[in-house]
């Protein structure tokens, strides 16, 4: 076994070395640029990524028409609302979205807002599914756009897209999915969701970073996006900058190899996953899964230890490498946002542990992070006052604590 | 984050764990912090009635691990102190023992909370105003 075990998936994935063999001859040979119409480099180029853009837009069932490389989903999601905002403001100025989408979608709304857009966050119920009638119920006639995350990156809780595709359809409102998460786990239809935007990114699904697309919607209804980056008019005029060749690529390869081993990988990370809650929750007391317990992707278990703080948790399995819900490990002094808009309250939300499977877990690690896991929840709860507290029978909520 | 040396040793090798007769007339019990904080300090301290010293002193702490260090240290330092030279302890050693960066000052702000805290209730369990000011929380 390789240390710390990797067990962060939905933050990044390491390249597949198949992935990376293939992108290999495109750095140093056929380092044409795609845009170049009048010689043999700049045609192989274009055809390696046109190449890409059919294997990608296959994993999600979109004409290879449908779809435009970004710099990655931060870029795609920025470029689906802002682009959509600014192309229909006539029509309205209305968006509606939840409040447990990532950063790069909410940041972008609260900017819009600023611009004088309104903006609509639907509630999410425990597990942090939307509602499909809530999304109906939303619906203005001024709203131009839905933006629901396929799957969520800290609970991995999946959403009902296609329910929700179908009531923008009867609707006539354009519906946007960041699908990072989901892509490579979970079947994806744009057809049959009735998704008109999509974002996706390549270092989620084993490609390499720096590499995204948007599948924007030609026909029933065309979208039209305004561009966001100005220039020599690439990507349908979408999104102008010279193709980052070697990494569409990737991009491609990766999506290629997702679509052929889906079934048998999320089959077996499931298994592992389940293993591991089965383990930590028959071993330990006080442990709470966050996220749905069936809708969610296989690869995501985020847990509650109660008592424990996230941060000394981690500290204590350094052999781990799993990312907290806990606010001592990011720069911002909250918990998670994610955790908080499901009702977690700030004292457990503070004891969270995401793990995210992939590719490259073997049993062999899970068997390790269990053992770990439970040691070390069990050494700091020895430490923990609180734990002490509940054992001797007192009410925790009750007791007046001194906030700081 | 990487961690100081010395904050990973109190971490993996934490002093004075556990606890002490809360009901004890000569032990002081110092609860300080919130859950939805992300950190909660108990500190009690047993003294020589005579001589005002701290024979022992020990903690549990719910917090990353700067907070688990700050409170190991703090009930290190103050064990052979008598009452005021305890009270003279400055979150800031802690910090400059600890090399706390800025985001973990908080830390040691309740390590010197708790260690006044665990004094103050002393102090009133034995007729004593409670001349340190600290918030306590239940205890």
């Amino acid at each position: 076994m390789k240390f710390p075990i990797y067990l962060d998936y939905h933050a990044t994935t390491p390249v597949d070395p198949e992935v990376f063999e293939t992108m290999a001859p495109y750095f140093t040979q056929v380092f044409g640029n795609a845009a170049s119409r009048n010689h043999e480099y700049g045609w192989t180029a274009e055809a390696a990524v046109e190449k890409a853009r059919a294997q990608v837009a296959r994993l999600v069932r979109a004409s290879e028409r449908e779809l435009i490389f970004t710099s990655g989903a931060t870029e795609s999601n920025n470029l689906a609302i802002l682009g959509v905002a600014e192309m229909y403001r006539e029509k309205g100025n209305h968006l509606i979205t939840t409040p447990i989408e990532h950063k790069a979608v909410l940041d972008t709304c609260h900017f819009l807002e600023k611009k004088g857009y309104e903006v609509t966050y639907l509630p999410v119920d425990k597990h942090g599914r939307v509602n499909p009638e809530d999304v109906r119920a939303a619906i203005r006639p001024s709203t131009i756009l839905v933006s629901v995350m396929a799957a969520n990156n800290e609970i991995g809780t999946i959403n009902p897209i296609g329910e929700i595709g179908k009531i923008c359809k009867e609707k006539g409102v354009l519906f946007h999915s960041d699908a990072v998460q989901a892509a490579g786990k979970v079947p994806l239809d744009v057809e049959k969701m009735g998704i008109d935007l999509m974002s996706l990114s390549a270092h989620k699904m084993y490609g390499p970073k720096g590499i995204g697309a948007l599948y924007v919607r030609r026909k029933n209804p065309r979208v039209r996006l305004a561009a966001q980056i100005h220039g020599g008019g690439h990507e349908r005029g979408m999104r102008s900058g010279t193709l980052n060749v070697p990494s569409i690529v990737g991009f491609g390869k990766a999506a290629e190899i997702a679509e052929r081993v889906m079934g048998e990988e999320t089959a077996r990370l499931r298994r592992l996953r389940d293993k591991l809650w089965d383990a930590i929750r028959s071993e330990l007391d006080e442990v709470y899964l966050n996220g749905h317990p069936t809708e969610r992707l296989p690869n995501n278990l985020n847990v509650s230890f109660a008592f424990v703080e996230g941060e000394s948790l981690m500290m204590g399995m350094k052999e781990l490498a799993v990312s907290s819900g806990s606010a001592c490990t990011s720069a911002s002094l909250e918990p998670s946002y994610v955790l908080k808009a499901i009702g977690v309250g700030e004292d457990l939300a503070h004891t969270s542990i995401r793990f995210g499977l992939g590719r490259f877990t073997t049993e062999e690690e899970i068997d390790f992070a269990i053992q770990k896991v439970v040691s070390t929840v069990r050494k700091l709860r020895d430490l923990s006052p609180l734990y002490e507290m509940v054992k001797e029978g007192i009410d925790i909520k009750s007791v007046q604590w001194s906030a700081h | 984050m990487a961690y100081n040396d010395k904050v990973i040793d109190h971490y993996e090798n934490p002093r004075n764990v556990g606890t002490l007769d809360k009901n004890a007339t000569n032990v002081g019990t110092g609860l300080v912090g919130a859950p939805e904080c992300g950190d909660v300090m108990k500190l009690q301290v047993e003294i020589d009635s005579r001589t005002g010293v701290i024979r022992d002193a020990k903690f549990k702490t719910f917090g990353c691990g700067s907070a688990i260090a700050s409170s190991s240290l703090a009930t290190e330092w103050i064990k052979g102190k008598t009452i005021d030279q305890a009270l003279a302890i400055k979150n800031t050693d802690i910090v400059q023992e600890l090399s706390l960066p800025p985001i973990k000052i908080h830390c040691s702000v309740l390590a010197e909370d708790a260690i006044k805290a665990a004094i103050n209730d002393y102090l009133k369990k034995n007729g004593g105003s409670g001349s340190a000011s600290a918030p306590s929380a239940g205890g």
